[in-house]
């Protein structure tokens, strides 16, 4: 085991996860879960609602902590770092939340600016050139002054991704990128991790449940159910499979609702606490 | 049985409470006094924007109830006073009561209202909508990002606004001392000069300065501890009010009960 993962970190995984386990309060949402990321590649990450899949996205980048396993981030265990190694860490991944989690007071050239204004001492001029740089990447030049109130959804979740991009992260990590978008919207963020995908050889992380975005951009994909991987494999693979779990969720195959009510209440608690 | 374990449940909970209020207090001292020696700058621009906020947009309000608070004293003393013929104390008594308790008090209250909650909305939003999230994974501490310019702001800015709602509360007091006490203005107020000390004005102001900590650490911490949803950020804006004055009084019990056995020996 020691071997082995010593073996492909030095190889080509820039993220490994051993047995991850994660727990809220008595509840344990992921059972004990193990990949690998390799370097340049695309992951997504699939599961239905509650499935414990925005909680893995979570844990990946420090939010939560888990209750054991680890989690191997460019050769370093981030469960057991310090603050400072953490924010080390921090510093070469970026991350775009859900709702785009722009901070309301600032305009978006602020926002974009922000970690380049925390973390270097670069001169002004050169965060300006910088910070245009990066809202043309995503498509949003001219929009510096913005506030993100007066932006639309999918604007939003540019300028997010504009400030997850600022550090020239590593790794990018996508938190259900087309939600609450329309499909023409949603397409065209897909188009963008494609662009960033092909622009950088970032390695990409995507938690999604949009099956058609997921077909789109992945390079391989992990199907999670009730905090367990059910398959992970290439995009190709996972066309192929005949588990019956994988082809249920690809296909699209209704499940019957929740009939009793306790199971019900426990639906709804796990789902409100794993957002 | 029951009831004994209630009664523990609750000091518990209520010293985890006050534990963690100083856990955050004591994170936002060192963002304050450590940190800039180690490369880390105490965030001035939002400090100051802050204490704009919380100071002197303050002022019409302040000003307007501490009047007031000044010339309900007055008549309440003289009501008293005046069966003795000693109306002329009431200089004395409103100068006093305003410095030592009311002024830091009334002070307290409306910051509370006006920023305290403010506090525990705006981080409550920010939480909600994973900004605070955000500002991890950029490796961006919240504490150190939001919640340290906000005591900085308010230990400046709390001292400073009960300075001006002492000097308020005794001029709404001359306004009866002259209508009704025949003094005239500069008689009133340097009546209420002479009778305070300088400890009167000093007790006050260090209670303030502990209201303002007391405040900020409730309003960040009910911030910070808002759970998924909206209306949990008006949850914590309520629970944010009601701690921060209950509170409050407990400092302000605290401190005068210190200060009054201090002043014995």
């Amino acid at each position: 085991m020691e071997s082995s993962l010593t073996d492909s970190l030095e190889t080509t995984a820039t993220i490994s996860v051993r047995d991850l386990r994660v727990n809220y309060g008595e509840r344990e949402i992921l059972h004990g879960i193990s990949f690998d990321v390799n370097r340049g590649e695309t992951l997504v990450i699939l599961g239905g609602s509650g499935s414990g899949k925005s909680t893995l996205l979570r844990t990946l980048v420090g939010l939560e902590q888990p209750s054991s396993g680890e989690i191997w981030i460019k050769g370093q265990n981030i469960t057991a770092i310090s603050q400072s190694e953490m924010d080390a860490i921090r510093k070469k991944i970026g991350m775009s939340f859900q709702g785009g989690a722009l901070f309301g007071s600032m305009t978006v050239g602020e926002n974009v600016a922000l970690p380049l204004r925390e973390h270097t001492r670069l001169e002004e001029s050169t965060i300006e050139i910088m910070l245009r740089l990066k809202l043309e990447q995503v498509g949003l030049q001219g929009f510096e002054y913005y506030m993100p109130s007066q932006l639309s959804g999918g604007m939003k979740k540019r300028a997010a991704v504009a400030r997850a991009l600022a550090m020239d992260p590593e790794i990018l990590f996508f938190d259900e990128p087309s939600a609450g978008l329309d499909p023409i919207i949603a397409a065209g963020i897909d188009q963008l991790i494609l662009e960033l995908k092909q622009a950088f050889r970032m390695t990409i992380i995507v938690v999604t449940h949009e099956l058609a975005s997921a077909y789109l951009i992945a390079d391989r994909m992990v199907l999670i159910d009730k905090g367990n991987i059910v398959a992970i494999g290439t995009t190709e693979e996972m066309r192929a499979s005949t588990q019956p779990r994988v082809r249920q969720f690809l296909d699209r195959v209704a499940e019957p609702e929740v009939a009793r009510e306790l199971d019900y209440l426990q639906m709804l608690t796990e789902d409100r606490r794993s957002r | 049985m029951q009831l004994l374990s209630q009664v523990g449940g609750s000091v518990t909970n209520g010293l985890a409470y006050v534990g963690a209020l100083a856990s955050l207090g004591g994170r936002a001292a060192y963002y304050t006094f450590v940190a800039p020696f180690q490369g880390k700058p105490i965030r001035f621009q939002r400090a100051v924007s802050q204490a704009l906020d919380v100071g002197v947009r303050a002022l019409p309000i302040l000003s307007l109830i501490t009047f007031f608070i000044g010339l309900i004293l007055a008549l309440q003393a003289a009501y008293e006073l005046r069966r003795f013929g000693a109306i002329s104390y009431v200089a004395t008594a409103v100068a006093i009561s305003m410095s030592r308790e009311l002024g830091p008090l009334i002070t307290a209250i409306v910051v509370i209202g006006r920023s305290g909650s403010a506090f525990a909305a705006e981080i409550g939003t920010m939480k909600v909508t994973e900004e605070i999230d955000a500002l991890e994974t950029m490796a961006i501490s919240p504490v150190h990002f939001l919640v340290t310019p906000k005591f900085i702001a308010m230990a400046v800015m709390l001292p400073c606004l009960t300075i001006w709602a002492n000097t308020m509360g005794i001029l709404g007091g001359s306004l009866f001392g002259v209508a009704q006490a025949d003094f005239t203005f500069t008689r009133y107020i340097s009546a209420s000069l002479d009778s305070l000390f300088l400890r009167d004005i000093v007790t006050g102001l260090i209670k303030s300065v502990m209201f303002g900590i007391t405040i900020t650490a409730v309003g960040c911490l009910e911030g910070l501890s808002t759970g998924a949803g909206a209306e949990q950020v008006g949850r914590s804006t309520t629970r944010a009010v009601v701690m921060s004055i209950f509170l409050v009084i407990v400092v302000d019990l605290v401190f005068t009960a210190l200060f009054f056995f201090m002043s014995d020996h």
